[in-house]
């Protein structure tokens, strides 16, 4: 049923559906190695969202949109990271006021964008390159947001691995008391953890409004920041899992729209279900093998330097 | 950074209580500014939020509504948030407890069904919330899944499960092809405690739940094994309590709760089922368990503070014409000033000499 | 922490004192809506709000109108209308079909209120309801389509199987069919009325397998924008969506409730309002066709052409001979399906090669 120009057609769309994801979620990934659990994601993803749009709109400039977008990612979460970092309130309550705050703010902003459009951000087009069947549209035919997440994801899978920095962040997250015996500040590195973490979804709100659907509306992150979050827990915190993660997400999501169109009277409901019942799957099947590699053992928990 | 918090063992009950006030007037005077840059007179925009909902019966009435469900979720979400267990799936258990409960309604539709289909709704919703909340536990036990991530996945099964049934089976069949089952027999509905308004029987569970919620997590065996599996797991085991029964029995209590004020929900307010029966209620009650301090009794205020903060949104929208939007930014900064004030009545903060590392 | 306290009692105070103030008499007459989504969605909800706006230019300052938006259908609908009735609105407007219940309730409270419930067919003393003839418009876009369309397969993302879809599906088959009888139709449902990036994906997706022109019955312009994109056509919905798709769109559905709200509200204002059930289409403007564009001039005649007749009500989409999918004839020769029957449609016409959704 399929042909190679469909089947590269079907894959590129797999990757820019999963690629939205992925930034929000690498972020996430970063704040939670660090030890705090951020469930304002998809508040600071809809705030870049309209940030990006009415910057992008007003100045015309898709670049100074995206880092504003970028900017405004941090901005809410340096509100995020003021009460639970510093103030070491419950990370779980703080996150979500932070969503609710951020969807308000969003709407305020956009509201005045409403109906209008911009042009998409384009996508990448190698003579000879983009044309190649399947990998060509996959591989060379994506907007800089897809290549972006991809660098993102060495560059964070890199540092937290093997440089020193990352190997700080790993042990603030692991064992918060220790790394401040250490003489490591527990709390600023959090904080820029954070500030990372809202980068990231500003980032993510911007491939929203920029690129993948270039316009604002309300409420247009529909939920996406919570399965963010549930892909980082997903990928047990290793950015080559949330890669997996991400684009098998990607993958259901939009195969269940392509097994609709064949017209098989599969009850819609169970076909939208997908998604989430492999990503339970999935976890389930990780969880069996690989017992043990869980969360960052401080996550959550909030630190005061003289407990 | 030359700050120091330092945490004071003896909090006196004034300042505790200063907590809230202290927060009101941060949030007064952000929303302040908010308002009079949106062009709004902030003291009617304050009164019409904090003030005119309290003074009559009837949004009183209301307030209690909006608060039961968030309460009795609330409450059960403690048990689990207590033992370290993170369901943050409350709003798919609602669901599933309102489906089943629900079943029973529609299967007794239009029969001689007596005064027992009532009470045999609400264990059945309990039931189902308990069985959707103890699919997490069990996946966790046996496999080691995260709980956070699976009771999150459910709510979106949940609540496709529930569109597919309302759309298809249970479908009413006078209604129009339209996706919402027949109203409810009146021996499958929820007494109403006043002749007017809709202030119905389930706040009277939802005080009970309270009640003895209360007395199981502050007096009993099993409260202290799940505050102990919570704060020192180590211990807890050495102290020979199961750690898969905590698990299971955590989540069980949180699922029937939530899945009990899901069916409170369906047979009081709503009526009837339809594709929507909740604005989050769910995910609400995790900011209402969290503001109580996972204590019952803080949860009872927490649930009134935010069903407060709605009603108060929606009557601004109506005498103001002020935007959703400015609801949810006042919402979000009277949280967060909740939050930083309860920390900041606790600890003294001090400036340290010389470097500290922060 | 004396000082705050007295503070904030004396706030406290302030606010109590401001409170009572606020009560003062007008002539004006109150009316209010109540939205599902947010003003912003740029498609239902944006359009019912500019039919308000409608009423307020048409009435000047005789008027006050209000609204309350993104209310969850639910146990929060009956109170945010409650508190309309008793703010002092004398007509209510509730404009999803989830609100039934909960106006109906309402309605009985406040007998000296007059409500109106969209797309719902329950009606009491004070409670009328309204609905548009979307279909009507289907049936120049499935004449269109055919008329497009090089592969001959139509793309249709859905929101939910409820009968003002399904009947819109229909409608556009058979405009389709009576141009071309071997059309196709792919049908997609993404169970949401608004989801940007759900509706561009259904929309590549249809565009992937082989649909070159698409139909949309959801709220985003996202759908229009991939078409655009991926250089296919296609049908807006709700607005005038020209902005998103110059290239792609071909005409777009657009929603005017502005001369029924106007209306609707001077009946309130005259005493005449009476609890009637107003299915308005083409005849009416309620339901208005976007200008036809990117397509060949005896293409847009036939449009127009198409459009002139049913609202004259020379043409009616469902007139006979219509089969189901099982080939059985269920409309007859000459005659009309009725008013009642297209809206609770729950069966496809003959050449849909899919199954309707929980049937």
């Amino acid at each position: 049923m399929l042909d190679a120009a469909i089947l590269g057609a079907v894959l590129a769309s797999v990757v820019a559906a999963a690629t939205t994801l992925l930034l929000a979620s690498l972020g996430e990934l970063v704040a939670e190695r660090a030890g705090t659990l951020n469930l304002g994601v998809e508040g600071m993803m809809i705030v870049g969202a309209a940030v990006g749009y009415a910057t992008a709109y007003s100045t015309g400039s898709l670049l100074l949109g995206t880092l504003a977008a970028i900017l405004a990612g941090v901005a809410l979460s340096l509100v995020f990271a003021g009460l639970a970092v510093w103030l070491a309130t419950n990370q779980v309550a703080s996150g979500l006021a932070t969503t609710i705050l951020g969807l308000g703010l969003a709407g305020l902003i956009g509201s005045g964008f409403v109906g209008t459009r911009i042009d998409a951000a384009p996508a990448l087009r190698v003579p000879g390159l983009t044309d190649l069947p399947v990998v060509g549209p996959v591989l060379f035919g994506q907007d800089a947001f897809v290549y972006a997440s991809i660098l993102l994801l060495i560059a964070v899978a890199y540092g937290l691995a093997r440089t020193r920095a990352g190997l700080v962040l790993r042990a603030v997250g692991e064992n918060h008391a220790a790394a401040h015996a250490l003489g490591h500040p527990v709390r600023r590195i959090r904080t820029l953890a954070v500030m990372f973490g809202g980068a990231c979804a500003g980032l993510a709100g911007a491939h929203l409004s920029l690129a993948y659907t270039p316009f604002w509306a309300s409420d247009m992150t529909a939920g996406r920041g919570w399965i963010a979050l549930a892909l980082v827990v997903f990928s047990a915190w290793r950015p080559l899992w949330l890669l997996a993660g991400a684009y098998l997400f990607g993958a259901v999501s939009i195969l269940q729209l392509h097994v609709q169109g064949f017209g098989l009277g599969i009850p819609s409901q169970l076909l939208s279900s997908l998604p989430y019942l492999a990503t339970i799957a999935a976890l389930v099947v990780i969880s069996a093998l690989k017992r043990g590699q869980g969360a960052p053992a401080s996550l959550g928990v909030p630190f005061v330097p003289d407990r | 950074m030359p700050l120091k918090f330092e945490r004071q063992e003896n909090v006196s009950a004034l300042r505790l209580a200063a907590a809230p006030l202290l927060a009101l007037v941060f949030t007064l005077v952000v929303g302040a500014i908010m308002f009079v840059a949106l062009g709004h007179d902030p003291i009617r925009a304050f009164s019409i939020y904090f003030i005119e909902p309290l003074g009559d019966v009837y949004t009183l009435q209301e307030l209690v509504v909006k608060a039961c469900p968030l309460l009795i979720i609330g409450v059960g979400l403690a048990f689990c948030y207590r033992a370290n267990r993170w369901n943050i799936g409350a709003e798919g258990q609602y669901v599933a407890g309102a489906v089943l409960g629900s079943g029973l309604a529609l299967a007794t539709q239009g029969t001689e069904a007596g005064p027992w289909v009532l009470p045999a709704m609400l264990v059945l919703g309990a039931l189902g919330g308990a069985l959707w909340g103890l699919i997490p536990a069990f996946l966790r036990v046996r496999f080691g899944a995260s709980e956070i991530l699976t009771s999150l996945m459910l709510v979106y099964v949940a609540q496709l499960g529930l569109d597919y049934l309302v759309r298809g089976p249970w479908r009413d069949p006078a209604g129009f092809n339209f996706p919402q089952s027949v109203t409810f027999d009146p021996v499958a509905v929820m007494p109403l405690l006043m002749e007017e308004g809709r202030l119905h029987a389930g706040i009277i569970i939802a005080l009970v739940a309270v009640a003895v919620a209360t007395f199981v997590l502050g007096r009993t065996l099993t409260g202290f094994s799940i505050e102990l599996a919570g704060t020192a797991p180590r211990a807890a085991a050495f102290a020979g309590f199961d750690e898969k029964r905590v698990t299971y029995g955590v989540f069980a209590v949180s699922g029937a709760l939530a899945g009990l004020a899901g069916i409170i929900e369906v047979a009081g307010p709503i009526g009837n089922l339809q594709p929507s029966i909740s604005p989050g209620y769910g995910f609400t009650a995790i900011i209402a368990a969290m503001l109580g301090r996972l204590h019952p009794v803080g949860i009872l205020v927490a649930s009134l503070v935010l069903a407060l903060t709605y009603i108060g949104g929606e009557a601004a929208q109506i005498s103001m014409r002020l935007p959703f939007d400015v609801t949810r930014v006042f919402q979000g900064t009277l949280l967060i000033a909740i939050l930083a004030a309860d920390v900041l009545v606790r600890y003294r903060i001090r400036r340290v000499e010389g470097t500290s590392h922060a | 922490m004396r000082k705050i306290l007295s503070l904030a009692v004396a706030v406290t105070a302030g606010l109590a004192l401001a409170g009572i103030g606020q009560a003062s008499a007008q002539e004006k007459l109150k009316a209010a809506w109540v939205y599902i989504g947010p003003v912003g969605d740029f498609g239902w909800t944006y359009q019912h709000d500019q039919g308000r706006k409608a009423v307020e230019a048409a009435f000047g300052d005789k008027v006050e109108t209000t609204y309350v938006e993104s209310v969850p259908e639910g146990p929060d609908a009956e109170r945010v209308i409650e508190q309309l009735a008793r703010a002092g609105n004398k007509i209510i407007f509730t404009t999803s079909f989830g609100y039934m219940e909960p106006t109906l309730k309402v309605a009985k409270r406040h007998p000296k209120v007059f409500f109106e419930h969209a797309t719902g067919y329950k009606r009491d003393k004070n409670l009328a309801t309204y609905n548009a003839k979307f279909h009507e418009g289907r049936y120049v876009l499935g004449q269109i389509a055919a008329k497009m369309s090089k592969t001959g397969t139509i793309g249709y993302i859905a929101s939910f199987p409820i009968p003002e879809v399904i009947s819109g599906i229909n409608s556009l088959m058979l405009g389709a069919q009576s141009v071309n009888p071997d059309m196709k139709i792919k049908v997609v449902w993404v169970n949401s009325w608004f989801d940007p990036a759900k509706e561009a994906d259904a929309g590549k997706a249809l565009i992937d397998q082989g649909a070159d022109v698409i139909s949309q019955h959801t709220d985003s312009p996202a759908a229009m924008q991939a078409a655009e994109a991926r250089g296919v056509k296609a049908f807006g919905q709700a607005s005038d969506m020209i902005t998103f798709g110059p290239k792609a769109q071909l005409t777009s559905i657009v929603d005017n409730w502005g001369p029924y709200y106007v209306e609707r509200v001077k009946a309130a204002m005259d005493g005449t309002w009476k609890p009637t059930d107003t299915w308005a289409g083409m005849k009416d403007g309620e339901v208005v066709m976007a200008p036809y564009t990117n397509m060949p001039d005896d293409v847009k005649a036939m449009a127009q052409a198409t459009q002139a007749k049913i609202t004259s009500g020379e043409l009616n989409p469902f007139k006979g001979p219509i089969y189901n999918q099982k080939g059985e004839l269920v409309v007859k020769e000459g005659e009309v399906l009725a008013d009642k029957d297209i809206l609770s449609m729950n069966w496809y016409v003959k050449g849909i090669d899919d199954k309707v959704p929980g049937q």
